[in-house]
Protein backbone atom coordinates (compact mmCIF):
# COMPACT_ATOMS: atom_id res chain seq x y z
CA UNK A 1 0.00 0.00 0.00
CA UNK A 2 2.59 2.42 1.46
CA UNK A 3 4.66 1.68 -1.97
CA UNK A 4 1.41 2.25 -4.53
CA UNK A 5 1.21 5.68 -3.01
CA UNK A 6 4.92 6.30 -3.25
CA UNK A 7 4.39 5.24 -7.17
CA UNK A 8 1.98 7.59 -7.54
CA UNK A 9 3.37 10.57 -6.00
CA UNK A 10 6.00 9.88 -8.13
CA UNK A 11 3.92 9.95 -11.11
CA UNK A 12 2.27 13.01 -10.17
CA UNK A 13 5.47 14.88 -9.06
CA UNK A 14 6.69 14.56 -12.55
CA UNK A 15 3.65 15.27 -14.53
CA UNK A 16 3.48 18.72 -12.65
CA UNK A 17 7.50 18.90 -13.31
CA UNK A 18 6.68 18.19 -16.76
CA UNK A 19 4.06 20.80 -17.43
CA UNK A 20 5.60 23.31 -15.59
CA UNK A 21 8.94 22.50 -17.77
CA UNK A 22 6.96 22.84 -20.80
CA UNK A 23 5.50 26.48 -20.03
CA UNK A 24 9.35 27.62 -19.52
CA UNK A 25 10.04 26.29 -23.00
CA UNK A 26 9.69 29.78 -24.31
CA UNK A 27 13.04 31.16 -21.95
CA UNK A 28 14.99 28.49 -24.00
CA UNK A 29 16.68 31.32 -26.95
CA UNK A 30 17.88 33.26 -23.41
CA UNK A 31 19.11 30.11 -21.97
CA UNK A 32 21.02 29.05 -24.84
CA UNK A 33 24.29 29.01 -22.69
CA UNK A 34 22.73 26.31 -20.28
CA UNK A 35 20.92 24.29 -23.34
CA UNK A 36 24.65 24.35 -25.11
CA UNK A 37 26.52 23.18 -21.84
CA UNK A 38 23.29 20.20 -21.42
CA UNK A 39 23.72 18.88 -25.37
CA UNK A 40 27.74 18.80 -24.31
CA UNK A 41 27.11 16.82 -21.16
CA UNK A 42 24.55 14.07 -22.76
CA UNK A 43 25.63 13.80 -26.19
CA UNK A 44 30.15 14.50 -25.93
CA UNK A 45 30.41 12.47 -22.82
CA UNK A 46 27.99 9.43 -23.56
CA UNK A 47 29.13 9.29 -27.06
CA UNK A 48 32.50 6.95 -26.64
CA UNK A 49 30.77 4.68 -24.69
CA UNK A 50 27.43 4.43 -26.89
CA UNK A 51 29.94 3.92 -29.32
CA UNK A 52 32.12 0.57 -28.28
CA UNK A 53 28.71 -0.52 -26.95
CA UNK A 54 27.23 -0.56 -30.27
CA UNK A 55 30.09 -2.07 -32.06
CA UNK A 56 29.87 -5.18 -30.06
CA UNK A 57 26.03 -5.60 -30.16
CA UNK A 58 26.67 -5.46 -34.17
CA UNK A 59 28.89 -7.71 -34.09
CA UNK A 60 27.49 -9.84 -31.20
CA UNK A 61 24.50 -10.15 -33.65
CA UNK A 62 26.28 -11.05 -36.78
CA UNK A 63 28.29 -13.65 -35.25
CA UNK A 64 24.97 -15.13 -33.70
CA UNK A 65 23.31 -15.46 -36.35
CA UNK A 66 25.87 -16.46 -38.64
CA UNK A 67 26.03 -19.35 -36.03
CA UNK A 68 22.11 -20.04 -36.47
CA UNK A 69 21.76 -19.49 -40.07
CA UNK A 70 24.70 -21.43 -40.83
CA UNK A 71 22.32 -24.77 -40.65
CA UNK A 72 19.90 -23.24 -43.30
CA UNK A 73 22.62 -21.45 -45.93
CA UNK A 74 21.13 -18.17 -45.44
CA UNK A 75 23.92 -16.19 -44.10
CA UNK A 76 23.37 -13.39 -47.21
CA UNK A 77 20.59 -12.07 -45.22
CA UNK A 78 22.45 -11.40 -41.94
CA UNK A 79 22.69 -7.86 -42.52
CA UNK A 80 18.96 -7.40 -42.49
CA UNK A 81 18.35 -9.29 -39.35
CA UNK A 82 21.16 -6.46 -38.14
CA UNK A 83 20.06 -3.92 -39.81
CA UNK A 84 16.73 -4.25 -38.59
CA UNK A 85 17.23 -5.47 -34.62
CA UNK A 86 20.06 -2.31 -34.39
CA UNK A 87 17.91 0.34 -35.69
CA UNK A 88 14.67 -0.36 -34.23
CA UNK A 89 15.14 -2.26 -30.97
CA UNK A 90 18.56 -2.66 -29.48
CA UNK A 91 20.22 0.65 -30.76
CA UNK A 92 17.58 2.60 -28.56
CA UNK A 93 17.01 0.69 -26.18
CA UNK A 94 21.15 0.58 -25.44
CA UNK A 95 21.56 4.14 -25.65
CA UNK A 96 18.15 4.87 -23.10
CA UNK A 97 20.34 2.34 -20.97
CA UNK A 98 23.37 4.12 -21.46
CA UNK A 99 22.00 7.71 -21.00
CA UNK A 100 20.18 6.60 -17.72
CA UNK A 101 23.66 5.12 -16.29
CA UNK A 102 25.69 7.84 -17.34
CA UNK A 103 23.45 11.12 -17.27
CA UNK A 104 20.46 10.91 -15.85
CA UNK A 105 22.66 9.30 -12.66
CA UNK A 106 24.71 12.64 -12.96
CA UNK A 107 21.55 14.79 -12.92
CA UNK A 108 19.96 12.82 -10.10
CA UNK A 109 23.32 13.57 -7.98
CA UNK A 110 23.52 17.32 -9.38
CA UNK A 111 19.96 18.16 -8.41
CA UNK A 112 20.01 16.33 -5.41
CA UNK A 113 23.13 17.97 -3.68
CA UNK A 114 21.72 21.36 -4.90
CA UNK A 115 19.02 20.20 -2.89
CA UNK A 116 20.47 19.18 -0.04
CA UNK A 117 22.36 21.90 0.25
CA UNK A 118 19.52 24.50 -0.01
CA UNK A 119 20.50 25.64 -3.34
CA UNK A 120 17.23 25.09 -4.69
CA UNK A 121 15.70 27.03 -1.63
CA UNK A 122 17.40 29.62 -2.42
CA UNK A 123 16.74 29.64 -5.94
CA UNK A 124 12.88 29.80 -4.90
CA UNK A 125 13.94 32.43 -2.67
CA UNK A 126 15.52 34.26 -5.49
CA UNK A 127 11.87 34.01 -7.67
CA UNK A 128 14.22 31.63 -10.06
CA UNK A 129 11.91 28.51 -10.69
CA UNK A 130 13.67 25.52 -10.53
CA UNK A 131 12.00 23.91 -13.25
CA UNK A 132 12.96 26.81 -15.64
CA UNK A 133 16.83 27.02 -14.86
CA UNK A 134 17.63 23.05 -13.78
CA UNK A 135 15.25 20.95 -16.02
CA UNK A 136 13.77 22.80 -18.73
CA UNK A 137 17.67 23.12 -20.77
CA UNK A 138 18.23 19.75 -19.78
CA UNK A 139 15.28 18.02 -21.26
CA UNK A 140 15.37 20.58 -24.45
CA UNK A 141 18.97 18.78 -24.88
CA UNK A 142 17.69 15.37 -24.20
CA UNK A 143 15.28 15.93 -27.30
CA UNK A 144 18.08 17.12 -29.73
CA UNK A 145 20.72 14.60 -28.35
CA UNK A 146 19.63 11.82 -27.88
CA UNK A 147 18.53 10.39 -31.63
CA UNK A 148 21.92 11.67 -32.76
CA UNK A 149 23.50 9.00 -30.12
CA UNK A 150 20.64 6.59 -31.54
CA UNK A 151 21.64 7.19 -34.84
CA UNK A 152 25.80 7.33 -34.31
CA UNK A 153 25.07 3.85 -32.38
CA UNK A 154 23.04 2.34 -35.97
CA UNK A 155 25.86 3.05 -37.81
CA UNK A 156 28.66 1.92 -35.70
CA UNK A 157 26.50 -1.56 -34.90
CA UNK A 158 26.22 -2.37 -38.52
CA UNK A 159 29.20 -1.35 -38.99
CA UNK A 160 30.64 -4.02 -36.71
CA UNK A 161 28.39 -6.42 -38.08
CA UNK A 162 30.18 -5.93 -41.71
CA UNK A 163 33.40 -6.68 -39.65
CA UNK A 164 32.52 -9.77 -38.52
CA UNK A 165 30.80 -10.84 -41.28
CA UNK A 166 33.25 -10.78 -43.26
CA UNK A 167 36.23 -11.92 -41.12
CA UNK A 168 34.17 -14.84 -39.17
CA UNK A 169 35.15 -18.09 -41.23
CA UNK A 170 31.19 -19.78 -41.35
CA UNK A 171 29.63 -16.11 -42.39
CA UNK A 172 32.56 -14.65 -45.24
CA UNK A 173 29.89 -12.43 -46.50
CA UNK A 174 31.97 -9.34 -48.50
CA UNK A 175 30.81 -5.67 -46.92
CA UNK A 176 29.01 -4.59 -50.21
CA UNK A 177 26.61 -7.59 -49.77
CA UNK A 178 26.05 -7.32 -46.75
CA UNK A 179 24.98 -4.04 -46.80
CA UNK A 180 23.11 -4.60 -50.21
CA UNK A 181 21.06 -6.66 -48.16
CA UNK A 182 20.48 -4.39 -45.16
CA UNK A 183 19.58 -1.73 -47.50
CA UNK A 184 17.16 -3.51 -48.82
CA UNK A 185 15.26 -4.72 -45.77
CA UNK A 186 15.88 -1.37 -43.70
CA UNK A 187 14.18 1.03 -44.31
CA UNK A 188 13.85 4.79 -43.48
CA UNK A 189 10.88 4.31 -41.74
CA UNK A 190 12.47 1.38 -39.16
CA UNK A 191 15.24 3.66 -38.59
CA UNK A 192 12.93 6.76 -37.59
CA UNK A 193 11.03 4.32 -35.89
CA UNK A 194 13.74 3.46 -33.55
CA UNK A 195 14.68 7.39 -33.21
CA UNK A 196 11.12 8.13 -32.65
CA UNK A 197 11.71 5.35 -29.39
CA UNK A 198 14.92 6.76 -28.24
CA UNK A 199 13.69 10.05 -28.21
CA UNK A 200 11.09 9.08 -25.57
CA UNK A 201 12.89 6.91 -23.67
CA UNK A 202 16.14 9.99 -23.60
CA UNK A 203 13.26 12.18 -22.19
CA UNK A 204 11.50 10.22 -19.57
CA UNK A 205 14.77 9.11 -18.66
CA UNK A 206 16.08 12.74 -17.58
CA UNK A 207 12.65 13.88 -16.64
CA UNK A 208 12.28 11.18 -14.03
CA UNK A 209 16.15 11.84 -12.93
CA UNK A 210 15.04 15.82 -12.65
CA UNK A 211 12.32 15.03 -10.43
CA UNK A 212 13.75 12.72 -8.22
CA UNK A 213 16.59 14.66 -7.47
CA UNK A 214 15.07 17.77 -6.77
CA UNK A 215 12.56 15.71 -4.74
CA UNK A 216 15.50 14.22 -2.39
CA UNK A 217 15.05 15.08 1.12
CA UNK A 218 17.32 15.11 4.32
CA UNK A 219 20.89 15.18 4.87
CA UNK A 220 23.93 14.37 2.53
CA UNK A 221 23.76 10.62 2.69
CA UNK A 222 20.11 10.71 0.89
CA UNK A 223 22.20 11.93 -2.44
CA UNK A 224 23.59 8.41 -3.04
CA UNK A 225 19.97 7.20 -2.06
CA UNK A 226 18.63 9.22 -4.89
CA UNK A 227 21.37 8.28 -7.86
CA UNK A 228 20.18 5.04 -7.02
CA UNK A 229 16.63 5.54 -7.34
CA UNK A 230 17.04 7.39 -10.47
CA UNK A 231 19.28 4.81 -12.23
CA UNK A 232 16.35 2.05 -11.28
CA UNK A 233 13.60 3.97 -12.25
CA UNK A 234 14.90 4.96 -15.11
CA UNK A 235 15.80 1.39 -16.49
CA UNK A 236 12.29 -0.33 -15.70
CA UNK A 237 10.75 2.52 -17.38
CA UNK A 238 12.35 2.17 -20.35
CA UNK A 239 11.94 -1.56 -20.51
CA UNK A 240 8.17 -1.13 -19.37
CA UNK A 241 7.88 2.11 -22.05
CA UNK A 242 9.55 -0.19 -24.87
CA UNK A 243 6.88 -2.77 -24.73
CA UNK A 244 3.81 -0.09 -25.12
CA UNK A 245 6.11 2.43 -27.91
CA UNK A 246 7.04 -1.25 -29.83
CA UNK A 247 3.10 -1.69 -29.83
CA UNK A 248 1.82 1.44 -30.88
CA UNK A 249 4.19 2.30 -33.56
CA UNK A 250 4.24 -1.05 -35.47
CA UNK B 1 11.03 52.64 14.98
CA UNK B 2 7.65 54.39 13.21
CA UNK B 3 5.96 53.73 10.36
CA UNK B 4 7.51 56.50 8.62
CA UNK B 5 10.68 54.51 8.42
CA UNK B 6 12.42 54.05 4.39
CA UNK B 7 14.88 51.32 3.30
CA UNK B 8 17.02 52.91 0.94
CA UNK B 9 18.07 50.71 -1.94
CA UNK B 10 22.08 50.18 -1.67
CA UNK B 11 22.46 50.51 -5.87
CA UNK B 12 20.24 53.37 -6.67
CA UNK B 13 19.75 54.96 -3.20
CA UNK B 14 16.25 55.33 -3.80
CA UNK B 15 14.05 55.45 -0.93
CA UNK B 16 11.13 53.13 -0.35
CA UNK B 17 8.86 52.42 3.05
CA UNK B 18 10.34 49.90 4.82
CA UNK B 19 8.30 46.33 5.26
CA UNK B 20 6.97 44.96 8.62
CA UNK B 21 6.37 41.11 9.25
CA UNK B 22 3.51 39.65 11.27
CA UNK B 23 3.39 36.24 12.72
CA UNK B 24 -0.61 35.34 13.65
CA UNK B 25 -1.07 32.31 15.96
CA UNK B 26 1.72 30.28 13.28
CA UNK B 27 1.05 26.12 13.96
CA UNK B 28 3.23 23.70 12.08
CA UNK B 29 3.24 19.86 12.29
CA UNK B 30 5.01 17.89 10.15
CA UNK B 31 3.36 14.89 10.45
CA UNK B 32 2.87 13.96 13.87
CA UNK B 33 5.72 16.33 14.95
CA UNK B 34 4.45 19.77 16.12
CA UNK B 35 7.38 22.09 15.22
CA UNK B 36 5.43 25.35 15.87
CA UNK B 37 2.61 26.40 18.81
CA UNK B 38 0.38 29.14 18.16
CA UNK B 39 3.48 31.63 17.83
CA UNK B 40 2.69 35.47 17.25
CA UNK B 41 4.86 38.42 17.50
CA UNK B 42 5.54 41.58 14.65
CA UNK B 43 8.64 43.01 13.32
CA UNK B 44 8.36 46.80 13.17
CA UNK B 45 9.31 48.15 9.72
CA UNK B 46 12.79 48.64 9.40
CA UNK B 47 13.64 47.12 13.07
CA UNK B 48 16.72 44.52 13.99
CA UNK B 49 14.16 41.62 15.16
CA UNK B 50 16.50 38.74 16.58
CA UNK B 51 15.03 35.13 17.25
CA UNK B 52 17.01 33.06 19.84
CA UNK B 53 16.33 29.96 20.95
CA UNK B 54 18.13 26.31 21.27
CA UNK B 55 18.83 24.13 18.05
CA UNK B 56 15.57 22.67 16.91
CA UNK B 57 13.21 24.83 18.45
CA UNK B 58 11.97 25.64 15.26
CA UNK B 59 13.55 28.96 14.09
CA UNK B 60 14.59 27.74 10.48
CA UNK B 61 11.40 26.44 10.04
CA UNK B 62 9.56 30.16 11.27
CA UNK B 63 11.53 31.72 9.03
CA UNK B 64 10.57 29.74 5.89
CA UNK B 65 7.40 31.12 6.37
CA UNK B 66 8.53 34.37 6.33
CA UNK B 67 10.11 33.51 2.30
CA UNK B 68 7.28 31.25 1.57
CA UNK B 69 9.24 27.89 1.07
CA UNK B 70 7.04 26.69 4.17
CA UNK B 71 3.10 26.59 4.75
CA UNK B 72 1.38 27.28 7.64
CA UNK B 73 -0.56 24.13 9.48
CA UNK B 74 -2.85 27.07 10.50
CA UNK B 75 -2.22 30.79 11.42
CA UNK B 76 -0.99 33.63 9.02
CA UNK B 77 2.42 35.26 8.46
CA UNK B 78 2.46 38.75 6.33
CA UNK B 79 4.84 40.59 4.40
CA UNK B 80 3.52 44.23 4.01
CA UNK B 81 0.45 43.13 4.95
CA UNK B 82 0.18 40.56 2.28
CA UNK B 83 -0.06 36.46 3.10
CA UNK B 84 3.21 35.24 2.99
CA UNK B 85 2.38 32.01 1.57
CA UNK B 86 1.54 33.44 -1.65
CA UNK B 87 3.80 33.66 -5.07
CA UNK B 88 2.78 37.41 -5.76
CA UNK B 89 4.15 38.41 -2.48
CA UNK B 90 7.69 37.36 -3.00
CA UNK B 91 7.21 38.92 -6.44
CA UNK B 92 6.15 42.04 -4.62
CA UNK B 93 8.28 42.40 -1.59
CA UNK B 94 12.01 41.45 -2.09
CA UNK B 95 13.28 39.29 0.19
CA UNK B 96 16.35 37.85 0.80
CA UNK B 97 17.37 34.71 3.12
CA UNK B 98 20.71 34.42 4.02
CA UNK B 99 21.08 30.09 4.68
CA UNK B 100 22.56 28.87 7.59
CA UNK B 101 24.76 27.31 5.13
CA UNK B 102 25.10 29.93 2.59
CA UNK B 103 23.15 27.81 0.01
CA UNK B 104 26.03 29.33 -2.57
CA UNK B 105 25.69 28.14 -5.77
CA UNK B 106 29.00 25.51 -5.88
CA UNK B 107 29.05 25.45 -9.74
CA UNK B 108 29.29 29.12 -10.28
CA UNK B 109 32.15 31.54 -9.50
CA UNK B 110 31.42 34.34 -6.61
CA UNK B 111 30.57 36.39 -9.24
CA UNK B 112 28.15 34.20 -11.18
CA UNK B 113 26.51 33.99 -7.56
CA UNK B 114 25.95 37.05 -7.14
CA UNK B 115 24.80 38.43 -10.45
CA UNK B 116 22.60 35.36 -11.48
CA UNK B 117 19.63 37.21 -9.94
CA UNK B 118 19.62 40.42 -11.74
CA UNK B 119 20.84 37.98 -15.11
CA UNK B 120 17.60 35.53 -14.59
CA UNK B 121 15.21 38.71 -13.74
CA UNK B 122 16.90 40.79 -16.55
CA UNK B 123 17.32 44.23 -13.98
CA UNK B 124 20.10 45.41 -16.10
CA UNK B 125 22.76 44.58 -19.15
CA UNK B 126 25.90 42.73 -18.65
CA UNK B 127 27.80 46.27 -17.80
CA UNK B 128 24.63 47.20 -15.32
CA UNK B 129 24.95 43.62 -13.69
CA UNK B 130 28.74 43.77 -13.39
CA UNK B 131 28.83 47.47 -12.12
CA UNK B 132 25.99 46.30 -9.20
CA UNK B 133 28.03 43.08 -8.57
CA UNK B 134 31.08 44.76 -7.89
CA UNK B 135 29.50 47.28 -5.88
CA UNK B 136 27.94 44.33 -3.81
CA UNK B 137 31.71 42.85 -3.23
CA UNK B 138 33.01 46.25 -2.38
CA UNK B 139 29.91 46.77 0.59
CA UNK B 140 31.07 43.42 1.76
CA UNK B 141 35.49 43.76 1.26
CA UNK B 142 35.31 40.91 -0.83
CA UNK B 143 36.77 42.67 -4.36
CA UNK B 144 38.98 39.95 -4.28
CA UNK B 145 37.05 37.18 -4.14
CA UNK B 146 34.89 37.59 -7.46
CA UNK B 147 36.59 34.86 -9.53
CA UNK B 148 36.78 31.86 -6.79
CA UNK B 149 34.30 29.49 -6.01
CA UNK B 150 32.59 28.94 -2.86
CA UNK B 151 34.77 26.07 -2.42
CA UNK B 152 37.99 27.77 -1.77
CA UNK B 153 36.46 30.28 0.59
CA UNK B 154 36.50 30.09 4.51
CA UNK B 155 33.54 29.90 6.50
CA UNK B 156 33.22 33.33 7.24
CA UNK B 157 34.18 34.60 3.65
CA UNK B 158 31.04 32.12 2.33
CA UNK B 159 29.54 34.01 4.85
CA UNK B 160 30.20 37.24 3.81
CA UNK B 161 29.18 35.90 -0.09
CA UNK B 162 25.73 34.85 0.94
CA UNK B 163 25.24 38.42 2.34
CA UNK B 164 26.46 40.03 -0.68
CA UNK B 165 24.24 37.97 -3.22
CA UNK B 166 21.59 38.97 -0.98
CA UNK B 167 22.08 42.41 -1.25
CA UNK B 168 22.15 42.18 -5.01
CA UNK B 169 18.26 41.68 -4.75
CA UNK B 170 18.09 44.94 -3.22
CA UNK B 171 16.07 43.49 -0.73
CA UNK B 172 13.57 45.41 2.07
CA UNK B 173 13.04 42.66 3.98
CA UNK B 174 16.92 40.27 5.10
CA UNK B 175 16.52 37.00 6.55
CA UNK B 176 19.76 35.78 8.83
CA UNK B 177 19.69 31.96 9.51
CA UNK B 178 22.41 31.47 12.41
CA UNK B 179 24.68 34.14 10.48
CA UNK B 180 27.37 33.84 12.91
CA UNK B 181 27.74 30.12 13.88
CA UNK B 182 30.77 28.16 12.98
CA UNK B 183 32.46 31.21 13.02
CA UNK B 184 35.55 32.42 15.97
CA UNK B 185 34.37 35.16 17.76
CA UNK B 186 36.01 37.94 16.05
CA UNK B 187 34.34 37.07 12.79
CA UNK B 188 31.29 36.65 14.77
CA UNK B 189 31.34 40.43 16.02
CA UNK B 190 32.49 41.45 11.82
CA UNK B 191 28.73 39.55 11.16
CA UNK B 192 27.06 41.34 13.72
CA UNK B 193 28.78 44.79 12.74
CA UNK B 194 27.74 43.59 8.70
CA UNK B 195 23.98 43.30 9.76
CA UNK B 196 23.82 46.10 12.09
CA UNK B 197 25.34 48.74 9.57
CA UNK B 198 23.27 47.24 6.66
CA UNK B 199 20.23 47.95 8.69
CA UNK B 200 21.71 51.26 9.64
CA UNK B 201 22.93 52.57 5.82
CA UNK B 202 19.92 51.45 3.93
CA UNK B 203 17.58 50.52 6.99
CA UNK B 204 16.31 47.30 5.88
CA UNK B 205 14.31 44.94 7.99
CA UNK B 206 16.09 43.01 9.71
CA UNK B 207 15.08 38.84 11.19
CA UNK B 208 18.24 37.19 12.63
CA UNK B 209 17.74 33.77 13.93
CA UNK B 210 20.91 32.92 16.06
CA UNK B 211 22.13 31.98 19.78
CA UNK B 212 24.35 33.95 19.71
CA UNK B 213 24.08 36.39 22.73
CA UNK B 214 26.56 38.91 22.12
CA UNK B 215 24.64 39.38 18.39
CA UNK B 216 21.52 40.00 20.45
CA UNK B 217 22.74 42.16 23.21
CA UNK B 218 24.41 44.13 20.84
CA UNK B 219 22.56 44.84 17.48
CA UNK B 220 18.86 43.78 18.65
CA UNK B 221 15.99 46.65 18.78
CA UNK B 222 13.99 43.25 20.06
CA UNK B 223 14.69 39.60 20.76
CA UNK B 224 12.24 36.78 20.79
CA UNK B 225 12.67 33.68 22.34
CA UNK B 226 11.57 30.54 20.80
CA UNK B 227 11.28 27.48 22.97
CA UNK B 228 9.88 23.95 22.18
CA UNK B 229 7.95 26.13 19.56
CA UNK B 230 6.35 28.47 21.81
CA UNK B 231 7.52 31.98 22.17
CA UNK B 232 8.74 32.19 26.08
CA UNK B 233 10.21 35.54 25.52
CA UNK B 234 9.59 38.68 23.32
CA UNK B 235 11.11 42.19 24.34
CA UNK B 236 14.23 44.78 24.10
CA UNK B 237 17.44 43.09 24.32
CA UNK B 238 17.70 45.26 27.86
CA UNK B 239 15.28 42.58 29.34
CA UNK B 240 17.99 39.95 28.72
CA UNK B 241 20.13 41.14 31.10
CA UNK B 242 18.41 40.00 34.27
CA UNK B 243 16.12 38.25 32.96
CA UNK B 244 13.19 37.36 35.38
CA UNK B 245 11.73 33.92 33.81
CA UNK B 246 14.26 31.31 35.08
CA UNK B 247 13.80 28.90 31.97
CA UNK B 248 15.40 32.20 29.99
CA UNK B 249 17.87 32.92 32.50
CA UNK B 250 19.16 29.36 32.07
CA UNK B 251 19.26 29.41 28.37
CA UNK B 252 21.09 32.16 28.03
CA UNK B 253 23.91 31.95 30.74
CA UNK B 254 23.46 27.68 31.45
CA UNK B 255 25.20 27.25 34.80
CA UNK B 256 27.63 24.20 34.59
CA UNK B 257 26.97 21.97 37.02
CA UNK B 258 28.70 18.82 37.49
CA UNK B 259 27.36 17.02 39.77
CA UNK B 260 23.73 16.82 37.96
CA UNK B 261 24.83 17.20 34.54
CA UNK B 262 22.30 17.85 32.00
CA UNK B 263 22.98 15.33 29.74
CA UNK B 264 21.86 12.73 32.19
CA UNK B 265 18.50 14.34 32.58
CA UNK B 266 17.23 14.85 29.13
CA UNK B 267 14.63 12.55 28.07
CA UNK B 268 15.30 10.58 25.34
N1 LIG C 1 10.88 19.48 6.24
C1 LIG C 1 10.83 18.92 7.47
N2 LIG C 1 10.20 17.75 7.66
C2 LIG C 1 10.12 17.19 8.88
N3 LIG C 1 10.63 17.73 9.99
C3 LIG C 1 11.27 18.91 9.88
C4 LIG C 1 11.41 19.56 8.62
N4 LIG C 1 12.08 20.72 8.80
C5 LIG C 1 12.37 20.77 10.13
N5 LIG C 1 11.89 19.70 10.78
C6 LIG C 1 11.97 19.45 12.22
O1 LIG C 1 11.52 20.60 12.88
C7 LIG C 1 12.25 20.80 14.08
C8 LIG C 1 12.78 22.21 14.12
O2 LIG C 1 13.76 22.38 13.12
P1 LIG C 1 14.52 23.75 12.85
O3 LIG C 1 13.55 24.83 12.62
O4 LIG C 1 15.50 23.48 11.77
O5 LIG C 1 15.28 23.99 14.22
P2 LIG C 1 16.28 25.17 14.57
O6 LIG C 1 15.60 25.95 15.64
O7 LIG C 1 17.51 24.53 15.09
O8 LIG C 1 16.51 25.97 13.34
C9 LIG C 1 13.34 19.75 14.11
O9 LIG C 1 12.93 18.73 14.97
C10 LIG C 1 13.40 19.25 12.69
O10 LIG C 1 13.77 17.90 12.67
MG1 LIG D 1 18.22 26.15 12.16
Amino acid sequence: MKQITAILEGFGSTLQLLIRSIGYAGTLPRQWGRFIEQCYMIGYTTLPIVAILSFFIGSVLALQAGYSMQNFGTQQFIGSLVGLSMARELGPVMVAILVAGRVGSAIAAELASMKVYQEVDALVTMNIPPARMLVMPRLAASLVMVPVLALIGDLVGWFGGALVSKYTAIISIEPEAYFAVLRHYTHFKDVLNGLVKAEIFGFVVVLVCCNIGLNTRGGPREIGASVTRAVVVSLILILVLDYFVTQILT
Amino acid sequence: MSGTSHTRNPFTQVEIPAVGVTVEHLTKNFGSLKVLKDVSFAVQPGEIFVLMGPSGSGKSVLLKHIVGLELPTSGRVTVDGHDAASEVTRERVHMALVFQSGALFNSLSVYDNLALYPREHRLADEAGIRQKVMHALKILSLEGTAKKFPADLSGGMKKRVAIARALVMEPQLMLYDEPTSELDPVMSATISEIIASLREEYRVTTIVVSHDRDLALNIADRVGILMDGKLIFLGPPSELKQPKDPIVADFLAPKFDLKHPRFKQLET
